[in-house]
């Protein structure tokens, strides 16, 4: 049942903070649970789409298509992952809980998010899960966090309230909010001014949400000021579903692909792929290197999506696919690196890359895992991020878009390099003595690194059965 | 045109520049307490103009909890921090000059430039599914909203227990 | 019946309204007053939204979207105001400019 997935967590939440005692110490068991519920729900539902699903559903109403369940069986993973973090690093059982219950409520907001079917709901859902993410980040009431969550809630309230613009004036056509009425009505008269207006208010908003360039300037100070939990979950899943994934579906379902919409997410893909790659170069701290990387890899999904309405279908499909497939991919290995930044803070107590060094002899398996999650970022195969890339790229080389299929591959090799500074500063090189007596991190933390460095690989070796079953059959136009 | 609705639309263009004026004065006054009293204006013209498009109880909501809750928490907000000192209020009203003197030509150029935009006309779209009942639709078709609501709710029920209690 | 005609008059006051809201958050340098500046684009957006509902006859929706967002709305500016008294209880000031520390 879809709609369990946003009943469940509400109703852990409200349970869970009955003043009984022994119900705090279930808390984590019970989001770890939840997480698995929904992966195994999520993977069910995702070679058939939603045959099988009950009809009465009362909110949820034939949601299940590819698009849908590759993301919340990415936000199972990431959610996964981010309880084990909390697990490990959680200051006091006071903050731990707290963190988890906003934890529950962002991905109770996530999953709704990425099954409604309406402009207003989708707006609402994706309320909740920013809301709860400010104050994820706000939660050690330390100045950096403050600071990261405020600028936060101020660029997303002001891509919120274009978002709203944009229903309204979308709601003064076509008399309603409805995905299916709303791409109806635009159909008709598409080209008009008003409704161009309209279409890009809220895509504007979606890119200031996803955090691309030239509208980055909070996710750097959001990602790396957040707790190492709040910052697995953000950089994993919460930007990419209130962002990327709503940009996809609306461009899919709703806008449809005009040439403008087009040429808006070529540049600022493109534009995305290229400064976010060179700030990364220039970084010092371990998270914000990650967060410029995070908008790096966006650029190529919006690379991807650009390609939706080439007159070459297949292109179109490849580039939908290949979005759609980064989306998941860069979920996995970002979330990896972040669980490994975790790590090396718990372990050494900084970020500053140029106080670390030789950490693969203390640490081997979060080194190692930080050098698959590097590969499959930059695209080495046979690892998943090699696919969605080789994807994106052809779609744009076939649609004759060769100057960005160029750009992409020419940005992959800024990837590998500065993941190569990284992981030369980090954990090659020569150990600083002060680090002789460091440890690997304990096992919350990297039973979730090996799992989705599993993850990595085995999505990487299965991709030709991955291709036929749920990669195409993503919708194209 | 209909007489009644040139009258109609006149009134509401009074209220809109009503409105206008509200925001302006929140955007400029130097007291921070009285830029919040004109934002719970700016709200009571917007309740008054709701209830004229026959929005009535979106206006009631509106009044009670924008006009009223809103600027308790941007009252209560400011008297928790501390007032600024006589140097930092003339400071600030230099700034203030200096930064604010663009407004009005931004907002000429704004309003003129919409004013004379040629527009082709949109026709209206018949709407195939009226819902006049405001009640059967928040509990019909819409009754996701409110399950979103409790959550926003909840999340906020964090925020204050996060950002509000005090450390022991 | 042509919609441009109808949404044009009050358009044009909701957009000037939004362009007073940002041009406050671009100039201002008081956290508070960034508040006070999202809450002015809110009520364009407000206003809009019951414009459309009027201009579309969907009296009934746009009065239950503008329901739920006055909801979110408080729970938003809730958190914020948390967020800056918080700030202010660090650093005994609310001017943006002293919100370096993260700056690279």
């Amino acid at each position: 049942m879809p709609s369990l997935l946003v009943i469940l967590p509400l109703l852990a939440v409200l349970l869970l903070n009955l003043p009984l005692n022994f119900l705090r110490r279930l808390a984590q068991p019970a989001a770890l649970l939840f997480a698995v519920y929904q992966a195994l729900f999520a993977l069910q539902v995702l070679p058939a789409g939603c045959t099988g699903c009950p009809t009465h559903e009362r909110w949820f109403v034939n949601v299940l298509d590819p698009l849908t369940s590759v993301l919340l069986l990415a936000i199972a993973i990431v959610m996964f992952a981010a309880v084990c973090v909390l697990r490990a690093t959680a200051s006091d059982e006071k903050h731990g809980f707290n963190a988890l219950n906003l934890m529950l409520l962002a991905v109770a907001g996530m999953n709704g998010l990425v099954m409604v079917r309406d402009l207003f709901s989708l707006y609402i859902f994706l309320e909740i899960a920013s809301v709860s993410s400010f104050l994820l980040i706000a939660a050690q009431r330390d100045m950096g966090g403050l600071e990261g969550a405020f600028k936060y809630l101020v660029m997303s309230a002001l891509a919120t309230m274009m978002m709203l613009a944009s229903i309204g004036l979308l709601l003064a056509y076509s008399g309603s909010t409805k995905f299916m009425v709303v791409a109806e009505a635009l159909h008709a008269h598409g080209s008009h001014g008003y409704l161009l207006t309209a279409i890009g208010l809220f895509l504007g908003g979606l890119l200031i949400k996803s955090g691309v360039v030239p509208f980055h300037g909070w996710l750097p100070d959001a990602y790396a000021a957040a707790p190492a939990a709040a910052s697995t979950l953000l950089a994993g899943i919460v930007t990419k579903c209130t962002g990327v994934y709503t940009l996809i579906r609306l461009v899919q379902d709703v806008f449809g692909p005009a040439v403008a919409t087009q040429q808006l997410l070529l540049i600022f893909g493109a534009l995305s792929v290229v400064v976010g790659a060179l700030a990364a170069l220039g970084q010092s701290d371990l998270k914000r290197l990650l967060a410029y990387s995070s908008i790096s890899q966006v650029g190529y999904i919006l690379l991807g999506l650009g390609v939706c309405g080439s007159a070459n279908k297949f292109a179109a499909q490849l580039g939908v696919a290949g979005a759609v497939f980064h989306l998941f991919n860069h979920a996995i290995f970002k979330t990896l690196l972040f669980v490994n930044a975790a790590a090396v803070e718990k372990q050494t107590g900084t970020r500053d890359m140029n106080r670390l060094g030789g950490l693969a002899q203390k640490m081997p398996i979060t080194g190692l895992t930080s050098l698959l999650a590097m590969f499959a970022t930059a695209g080495v195969p046979p690892l998943a991020g090699f696919w969605s890339k080789l994807l994106i790229i052809a779609a744009l080389w076939l649609a004759g878009l060769h100057g960005y299929a160029v750009l992409g591959i020419a940005a992959s090799l800024l990837t590998l390099a500065y993941f190569l500074s990284m992981q030369r500063r980090v954990f090659f090189g020569l150990l600083r003595p002060e680090f002789a007596h460091v440890r690997e991190a304990g096992w919350a933390l990297t039973v979730p690194s090996l799992l989705l460095a599993a993850i990595l690989v085995g999505v990487g070796l299965a991709l030709p059965w991955l291709i036929g079953s749920f990669l195409l059959p993503v919708k194209g136009f | 045109m209909d007489p009644n609705y040139k009258i109609a639309l006149l009134e509401n263009i009074i209220l809109m520049a009503a409105m206008l004026l509200g925001t302006l004065a929140t955007a400029m006054l130097r007291q921070f307490i009285k830029a919040a009293i004109a934002l719970a204006f700016t709200s009571v013209v917007l309740c008054i103009l709701m209830f004229k498009l026959a929005a009535p109880w979106a206006a009631v909501f509106e009044l009670s909890v924008c006009a009223g809750l809103i600027t308790v928490v941007f009252i209560s907000a400011v008297s928790l921090v501390r007032p600024a000192t006589e140097e930092e209020r003339a400071a600030h009203v230099r700034f203030k000059v200096r930064r604010y003197f663009l407004l009005p030509v931004v907002l000429l150029a704004v309003g003129c430039g919409l004013s004379y935009m040629p527009v082709r006309p949109l026709p209206l779209l018949a709407t195939t599914e009226l819902v006049t009942d405001m009640r059967a639709l928040l509990w019909g078709p819409r009754a996701l909203d409110l399950l979103g609501q409790i959550l926003v709710l909840l999340a906020g029920v964090w925020g204050v227990v996060i950002l509000f209690k005090e450390e022991t | 019946m042509n919609l441009i005609a109808l949404f044009m008059p009050f358009g044009i006051f909701i957009a000037l309204m939004a362009v007073v809201g940002l041009y406050c958050l671009i100039v201002t340098r008081d956290m508070l007053r960034i508040l006070l500046a999202l809450e002015i684009i809110t009520k364009a957006v407000t206003l809009l939204l019951i414009v459309g509902g009027a201009i579309s006859g969907q009296m009934a929706l746009a009065q239950t979207l503008v329901l739920t967002l006055i909801v979110i709305e408080v729970v938003v500016m809730v958190t914020a105001a948390g967020i800056v008294i918080a700030v202010f209880k660090h650093t005994g000031t609310l001017d943006v400019r002293r919100l370096r520390s993260l700056k690279g």
